[in-house]
């Protein structure tokens, strides 16, 4: 029977280790497994997890694919530690890059770096907007949000879809449904090989975020609002304006990340820009246990998951599939390595306690 | 940390000397945009894998990374392929265009095939099907097989390929039946068995007695089975899951252009080109003609031989567009060209297409 | 066949799926617990199901295989969020890549295979009766059993002592637990019984709804099982509303493209969506309602002081 004891704080020492606990597990299970399906342990460990790290260019493409998981999540997690449940960042991304991208598409000769500005603007305005009606719905018709962002994903998807194969469509395409090419500022600038602008955004995101929850107002409000609502009425904070703000906040960051995506690393629009960065977006922002450094870190993390399973595809000639079911016992094992974060474990036979043992 | 140090170098020397036994052998890469357990498209260019290492054995080693969305993701999935040596790599979605032209731009050595794309390079061949030959055969069944004169059409997005099918398949049927009629339900999806299988029996139910698709699925298959019309099968032979329904089915079949482009690079003559291959080349292929009298049978068979040898053009004029406007004169046919951005339905085609 | 009752019966078919799972999810989230992983359990009962009536040729096996399929999987979920308190949004998360690719490995020697369908009801008499025949007698058992199961849980949760407990903790896990009920053991047991029903709808779709099995059969439809739990302000008989309205806005979608509108397809797939936030909207406006059924204690770990 296992139990657990709430330390009196958060252990310094497994913060820092959990995650090599959350490896060392994974790699007991992780060569189990890869046995099991006949190749060998060592060789398969060491593609997942070190070999991504080998290369400049692995690195370069974990910063890369890292990058809007960043962005999007410090936002998240901002938004989740108030209780705000934004579940559409992946609707908030899509109409952020439609929103963006209406300068290389409908104004292609303003072509400078203002117009490059313009587009990130528009991006976070775009992001913003969609992330502001589940808000809205919550705050003037009590809508719960998990319902209401989450659908919203599927009309974003369904709109950006039509767009590129009716209005946005690049009449020069041949009728496939894709917008032009973006070009000249209306592309990302380039950093180094694949990385590019957004990775600076991403970082000045981690950075004001970290201020704004540790430093400013809104953070503090936050925070009270999210582990003691009550109280924060009585302080004066009102659940409505954390909750747009919070909409806005992580609806903002989502849809720059989105018209990063397609400026960036894309290059034109087309009816599929994310693999479902809003999504995982989610697991960096509980995996960096909702602070904006933590969550960096996090989408570094899984940003490797990735890119170690798509190396073993090649390496070991593991399918996907194996990639993916490795992925998600890995995060299970990360997770359950962060308790060791705020509890202590304790094993005891049962019988041999108090009462109402669990 | 020193097993570290130890099990780091095993495994580099492990992977060395794996690097190093392939060096003879021709590394053929494939990037799939789904799983290949979709039964469909990825599942049939995985069967043209399969084809080159039956084909050529020691020669090559095939790799394989599916399930890559088209954007970011494509692109290092290409360098990947790249990097670990691979000298032929298969691109199958059209979405990756624009990405294996900029791989391809930073290494020259390296040769790519991107299917169902327009834009070429030195080192970057196009290759597509021309499944609208198979479409055609299909309709003329049709126009024969269907007593209500009525198909469905369960069609997945209004891309130029999926409307040269609808056009196609309708030009095939009024070339038999003239007042034939078809029903198209887009279902956004490439497959998803259940919206299939609903888009089928909302068709059905609207009076088609033909269904055939434009999705990955089997479900419309299993749909018509049950309730008693005929259907087609799509990209891969569907019999088993309608040994009664099934008429027949349009195969993609990639193998014989694989092996073809695999042998070319070994033997140093692969050139960058553009590959429409149909009946002719055997990259299209009808599954035995099933559930149908004798005389259709026959009408389809002739009707395959006569595309084949270039006697009959599906697109061949007179064709009007659903305005009414002449679009093919007679004595013509459709270019490549046109056919590539074909936007426009012809006419009797119950549907409006995103302008 | 008329119209009306063809639409009935791909309505029907459309929304069972969707029942099962959320009928599943809502007790567990009835609970205090969220499992996002509704979508990884549903495809792993959908190809459990799938391999076990093919071996079997026994489709009632696969049921069966389907459900413990499920509620295995929702196991390690189990585990993690009750006994090591970790977060139940990530772990619901990790849950769902888990399941995907797992059953994309076992299904690979199924695709392309038909499967064994489950044999619908056929009351000798009921079944012919034209229209109410086939529309309330001609299903498979599944079917029934959603309902069955929507009933059971309405009465279980309302109507029964257990059923009470198990709100408590839902609404408040440290009183619940002051009182002396067992939060965790109960918890266990309600996410056990969300995954076999995840499973089971799972099953659903590869036995009844389309007999074969392809990697990724589910499509998404455990996410809208979950939007649909919150929909229904976690009270049963509006699941079952909620799931068939989203099933019939989706089949009348079809029904409109077959007709020729020249609406964008888009649009009429967005639809769905759209109208469920609309509805949502509407029945939210009863703030009383929703306070009295919302579990407050959702997603927040439980350990209890020693």
């Amino acid at each position: 029977m296992i139990w657990l004891e709430k330390r009196p704080a958060p252990s310094r020492l497994w913060s820092v280790l959990s995650p090599f606990a959350a490896i060392g597990m994974a790699l007991v299970a992780g060569a189990a497994m890869f046995a099991v399906l006949g190749h060998d342990p060592a060789e398969a460990l060491y593609v997942y997890f070190l070999e991504p790290l080998t290369s400049a260019w692995s690195i370069e493409e974990l910063i890369v694919k890292a990058t809007p998981l960043a962005i999007i999540g410090v936002g998240l997690a901002m938004a989740y530690r108030a209780n705000v449940w934004n579940i559409g960042a992946e609707g908030q991304l899509v109409m952020g890059a439609v929103a963006g991208s209406v300068i290389p598409v409908l104004l292609p000769g303003w072509n400078d770096p203002t117009a490059l500005l313009a587009m990130l603007l528009l991006g976070a305005l775009g992001g913003a907007l969609w992330g502001w009606i589940p808000a809205f719905l919550k705050n003037r018709f009590n809508a719960n949000e998990i319902l209401t962002s989450l659908m919203l994903v599927y009309v974003a998807q369904l709109f950006l879809d039509w767009l590129v194969r009716g209005p946005f469509r690049d009449p020069g395409g041949f009728n496939f449904p894709k917008s032009v090419t973006f070009e000249g500022w209306h592309v990302m600038p380039a950093i180094s090989g694949r990385v590019h602008l957004g990775t600076i955004i991403a970082l000045l995101a981690v950075a004001a975020l970290w201020v704004v929850l540790n430093r400013m107002r809104y953070g503090f409000e936050v925070r009270v609002m999210g582990s003691a609502p009550r109280a924060g009425a009585f302080a004066g904070f009102s659940a409505a304006r954390v909750t747009s703000a919070s909409f806005l906040l992580s609806g903002a960051l989502a849809g720059l990340a989105g018209i990063g995506e397609v400026s960036g690393s894309i290059g034109q629009l087309q009816p599929s820009i994310s693999p479902g960065y809003g999504f995982t977006a989610i697991i960096a922002a509980f995996l960096g246990r909702l602070g904006p450094v933590g969550v960096l870190f996090a989408s570094l993390l899984l940003a490797l998951t990735y890119l170690g399973g798509e190396s073993a595809q090649l390496a070991l000639n593991i399918s996907g599939k194996t990639a993916q079911a490795f992925q998600g016992m890995l995060l299970f094992f990360i997770l359950a390595a962060d308790t060791l974060v705020n509890y202590r474990i304790h094993f005891r036979r049962p019988g041999a306690g108090e009462g109402s043992a669990p | 940390m020193k097993k570290w140090k130890i099990l780091a170098a095993a495994a580099a020397l492990a992977l060395a000397s794996g690097v190093a036994q392939a060096a003879d052998k021709l590394k053929v890469g494939f990037v799939y945009v789904g799983p290949i357990g979709d039964h469909g498209w990825s599942y049939q260019h995985d069967q043209g894998r399969l084809a080159i290492e039956k084909a050529l054995g020691d020669k090559v080693k095939t790799s394989y990374l599916e399930k890559v969305p088209e954007g970011p993701d494509a692109e290092r999935a290409l360098e990947r392929l790249v990097r670990s040596g691979h000298k032929l790599i298969f691109a199958t979605s059209f979405g990756y265009m624009d990405t294996v032209l900029k791989v391809a731009r930073r290494h020259p050595d390296v040769k790519f095939e991107h299917a169902t794309g327009y834009k070429r390079a030195k080192n970057v061949s196009t290759y597509s099907s021309r499944f609208y030959e198979g479409r055609y055969i299909i309709g003329r069944i049709a126009g024969k097989m269907s007593k209500k004169g009525m198909a469905g059409y369960i069609a997945s997005f209004p891309i130029p390929e999926v409307v040269r099918g609808i056009n196609a398949f309708l030009l095939g049927a009024q070339s038999v039946n003239p007042d034939f009629k078809i029903k198209v339900v887009w279902v956004n999806t490439w497959y998803d068995p259940g919206k299939e299988a609903d888009a089928a029996k909302v068709l059905i139910s609207q009076g088609a007695d033909i269904i055939t698709q434009h999705t990955d699925s089997a479900a419309p298959m299993q749909v018509a089975a049950e309730k008693g019309v005929y259907a087609f099968g799509q990209a891969s032979d569907m019999i088993k899951f309608g040994p009664k329904t099934q008429l027949t089915a349009i195969i993609d079949n990639w193998g014989p252009y694989y092996v073809k482009r695999a042998k070319a690079v070994l033997d140093g003559t692969w050139k960058s080109e553009d590959t429409w291959g149909g009946l002719k080349t055997g990259m299209v292929v009808m599954a035995p003609y099933t559930n149908m009298p004798d005389d259709v049978k026959k009408m389809a068979e002739e009707t395959e031989a006569a595309i084949r040898d270039g006697k009959l053009h599906p697109f061949a004029g007179p064709i009007h567009d659903q305005e009414g406007k002449l679009r093919v004169k007679k004595g013509e046919v459709l270019s490549d060209q046109e056919l590539l951005g074909m936007n426009w339905y012809v006419k009797g085609v119950d549907d409006k297409l995103p302008k | 066949m008329n119209g009306l009752e063809a639409f009935l019966l791909t309505v029907i078919t459309a929304s069972t799926p969707l029942l099962l799972a959320a009928i599943g999810e809502l007790v567990v989230e009835r609970s205090g617990v969220l499992n996002l992983g509704v979508e990884g359990m549903m495809v792993m009962g959908a190809v459990s199901a799938f391999a076990a009536a093919y071996a079997t040729g026994n489709p009632w096996i696969g049921v069966v295989a389907g459900a413990a399929a499920g509620a295995l999987l929702s196991l390690p979920f189990a585990f993690l969020t009750q006994t090591l308190a970790t977060n139940q949004v990530a772990t619901g998360l990790a849950l769902t890549l888990l399941g995907l690719g797992l059953s994309g490995l076992l299904g690979e020697k199924f695709v392309g295979q038909p499967g064994v369908p489950l044999p619908k009801l056929d009351v000798p008499g009921l079944s012919d009766i034209p229209f109410l025949g086939p529309v309330l007698f001609g299903h498979d058992v599944l079917v029934y059993a959603s309902f069955a199961f929507t009933a059971g849980v309405m009465w279980f949760l309302f109507r029964t002592r257990a059923g009470l407990v198990l709100r408590a903790i839902g609404v408040n896990h440290t009183a619940a637990h002051a009182l002396g009920y067992p939060v965790v053991r109960v918890r266990y047991l309600a996410i056990l019984f969300g995954g076999a029903l995840a499973g089971l709808s799972g099953a659903y779709l590869s036995l009844s709804y389309t007999p074969q099995w392809i990697e990724n059969m589910t499509s998404g439809r455990g996410w809208i099982a979950l939007a649909l739990v919150v929909f229904a302000t976690w009270r049963p008989l509006r699941v079952l509303a909620g799931a068939y309205l989203f099933g019939a806005v989706w089949i009348l979608g079809l029904y409109v493209q077959a007709l020729g509108f020249g609406l964008p397809s888009q649009l009429l797939t967005a639809l769905p969506y759209i109208v469920t936030i609309v509805a949502l909207v509407v029945i939210s406006r009863n703030r009383t309602l929703t306070l009295t059924n919302t579990p407050a204690s959702i997603g927040i770990p439980f350990v209890p002081d020693r």
